[in-house]
């Protein structure tokens, strides 16, 4: 292409940064329309500035418990993080080799990310359902329901999240030198040995990222949960539920509140993200550094 | 053994023996293949039970039959006559599911369409014009961060803009453009739009940009040189290039916005039909059957979209 910018460098730039405020206006007027006085409704202008509104979410004297709606969320979101992480290094690591029934997990993954999360979540339920009335009338006829945050609301929430996690695995070992397994496998190490020692470390910020991912996509989840999640609701359910009752800035704060928790996960991850990649620029090689 | 140990055993012989028979004894008690089962096993678990069995639980379940109170698990078609109730008498006329599915793909086309525009041209931008990795990563950055917090908030953020006392119509009214302020901003199909394209979008910028990245600089400046103008290497060189890129965007918005039924729920104001809320307001009045009927019709018109677009590209190469 020719020196200088081009003349549809200036307009794309500009299509760019319209693309960027309709992405943030909308969001950020709530984040300010959240710190509203006490008298404020839910559209500008301001009246008032105060806290008001975020105080009153901490008390739980709104409409729902949300602190107990918090703490499902966030148990929830660790848990599918945890698993995640776990899962998809396991899976990933095989999919290095062939193996036989590869090309049916691949595209289960891949039909579980496009197959629309109310059918998903539908199915999920009603195989629960299913399950619940076996037992009630073999075992138990007192037995409530088998479904719960962590039964049928995480296998719904994993199976939104895996398929993020495996094609992230499939990026990682895209760029991953193979060489460097042969090297310690030759100096003696064990299959486990070359992968904690060796795989893991080299690998560890972008797990990091799954995990991440994972926590995030379970925390903001809703389609999958809607009909999966059991008696109980999550956060952003309680919200949804919110949005059709109430007229007050509390939404909003609940809003802010939310979308504070995601970035603060995310600001904590790419932290630890970077701070392990320069550790590996500064530990992982002595090349060329002589031999003192 | 892959190929990286081949080639040394051939480079040196001698020097790889002694760590293959320790290895090959290993093999004897843990086959390759056994590992990578024991490895891919779990995944494959949590997608049986939590993804294939249920959706073999919506066809079955589909045809049971069904009264007020529970499920009645014997074969029946009222899942779907239920579902088509009168259509055929209605003709040439359209009926209520005929007119809801139309509407769902006529949602669906729009958002498509527009994300695509957007899509296709902030990639276009990151891809091209950033020449900076560093920008490339902070922009590419920029736009991922919305994505990242509640689809709900994105949506309930709209309202203090569109709402009848919102910043656009007070801004309208101020300015003298309009008397009266405008009534169709929120909870209308324009405001679900506007929604799903806000929150979507970032399902078509990734993927575009990662084909668009993936382009050697080198073919556009060739294009250049052999007397192409900006939009015939646009139409010739980069949209070919970039098609798988296109067809996987788009697969994701639309199997996403034939689904949903949350953001046209909140931001139709609960009044909008589509596809997603039909199978909602069933299940709400606890007719499961009914539901997975119209969620099979729903799965049956979304695997048809995608076999039609794949039949495009292969996905699973560019993966």
């Amino acid at each position: 292409m020719k020196e200088g910018r081009p003349r549809s460098f200036y307009v794309l730039a500009i299509f760019f940064a319209a693309y960027v405020l309709f992405l943030y206006g909308p969001m950020i007027a709530i984040y300010i329309l959240s710190f509203q006085g006490p008298q404020g409704g839910l559209t500008f202008p301001m009246n008032g500035i105060s806290t008001f509104w975020l105080a009153k979410l901490f008390e739980g004297t709104g409409i729902v418990d949300l602190g107990a709606a918090f703490r499902r969320s966030l148990l929830l979101g660790l848990v599918v993080m945890a698993v995640t992480v776990v899962l998809s290094v396991a899976a990933g690591m095989a999919f290095r080799r062939r193996f036989r029934a590869q090309s049916i997990l691949f595209y289960s993954a891949i039909a579980s990310l496009i197959v629309p999360s109310i059918i998903t979540s539908l199915g999920i339920s009603l195989e629960f359902r299913i399950v619940d009335d076996l037992i009630k009338r073999y075992f138990n006829e007192n037995f409530e329901t088998s479904m719960g945050l962590l039964t049928s609301g995480l296998g719904a929430h994993l199976t939104w999240t895996l398929p993020f996690g495996l094609l992230i695995m499939f990026a990682i070992f895209n760029r991953f030198d193979p060489r460097l397994e042969e090297a310690a496998r030759d100096l003696g190490a064990t299959p486990w040995q070359t992968f904690r020692h060796v795989v893991l470390p080299i690998i560890l910020p972008s797990v990091i990222g799954i995990g991440l991912f994972g926590f995030t996509l379970s925390w903001d989840e809703l389609a999958r949960s809607s009909q999966a999640i059991g008696p109980v609701n999550t956060l952003p359910l309680d919200l949804q539920g919110l949005t059709t009752t109430v007229t007050k800035p509390d939404i909003y704060a609940l809003g802010t509140v939310i979308s504070a928790v995601s970035f603060a996960v995310i600001t904590l991850a790419l932290g630890t993200i970077h701070m392990l990649n320069k550790r590996q620029a500064a530990k992982g090689s002595d090349a060329g550094k002589g031999l003192v | 053994m892959d190929t990286s140990e081949n080639i040394l055993q051939q480079a040196s012989p001698g020097f790889a023996r002694g760590s293959d028979t320790a290895r090959a004894a290993k093999a004897a008690r843990l086959s390759p293949s056994f590992i990578s089962w024991l490895q891919a096993g779990p995944m494959m678990l949590v997608f049986l039970a939590f993804f294939l069995i249920p959706l073999v639980f919506v066809v079955i379940v589909s045809f049971w039959d069904y009264n007020e109170y529970q499920l009645l698990p014997a074969f029946s078609g009222r899942g779907y006559t239920d579902t088509f109730e009168g259509c055929i008498a209605q003709l040439p006329d359209l009926c209520t599911i005929g007119k809801t599915y139309l509407k769902t793909l006529k949602l669906c086309f729009l958002v498509w369409a527009i994300t695509l525009f957007i899509g296709f041209w902030v990639a276009y931008f990151l891809a091209f014009h950033v020449k900076s990795k560093t920008w490339q990563m902070g922009l590419s950055l920029l736009c991922t961060i919305p994505f990242w917090t509640s689809n709900v908030i994105r949506m309930i953020a709209w309202i203090p803009l569109l709402g009848r006392n919102g910043l656009v119509n007070s801004g309208l009214v101020k300015t003298g453009l309009i008397n009266q302020p405008v009534e169709w901003l929120l909870y209308s199909e324009f405001s679900v739009v506007l929604a799903l394209v806000h929150l979507f979008t970032f399902f078509m910028v990734v993927p575009i940009f990662n084909s668009m990245v993936r382009i050697d600089k080198s073919l556009i400046e060739a294009a250049y040189d052999a007397g192409a103008t900006g939009f015939q290497t646009l139409v010739n060189v980069v949209i070919p290039l970039a098609k798988p890129g296109i067809v996987i965007g788009s697969i994701f918005v639309i199997t996403i916005v034939m689904g949903d039924f949350i953001t046209i729920g909140v931001m139709g104001g609960q009044q909008i039909a589509a596809a997603g809320k039909i199978i909602e307001t069933r299940l709400n009045a606890l007719q499961f059957p009914a539901a997975a009927a119209n969620a099979v019709i729903l799965l049956a018109i979304t695997f048809l979209i995608i076999t039609m677009m794949s039949r495009i590209v292969d996905i699973r190469k560019e993966l």
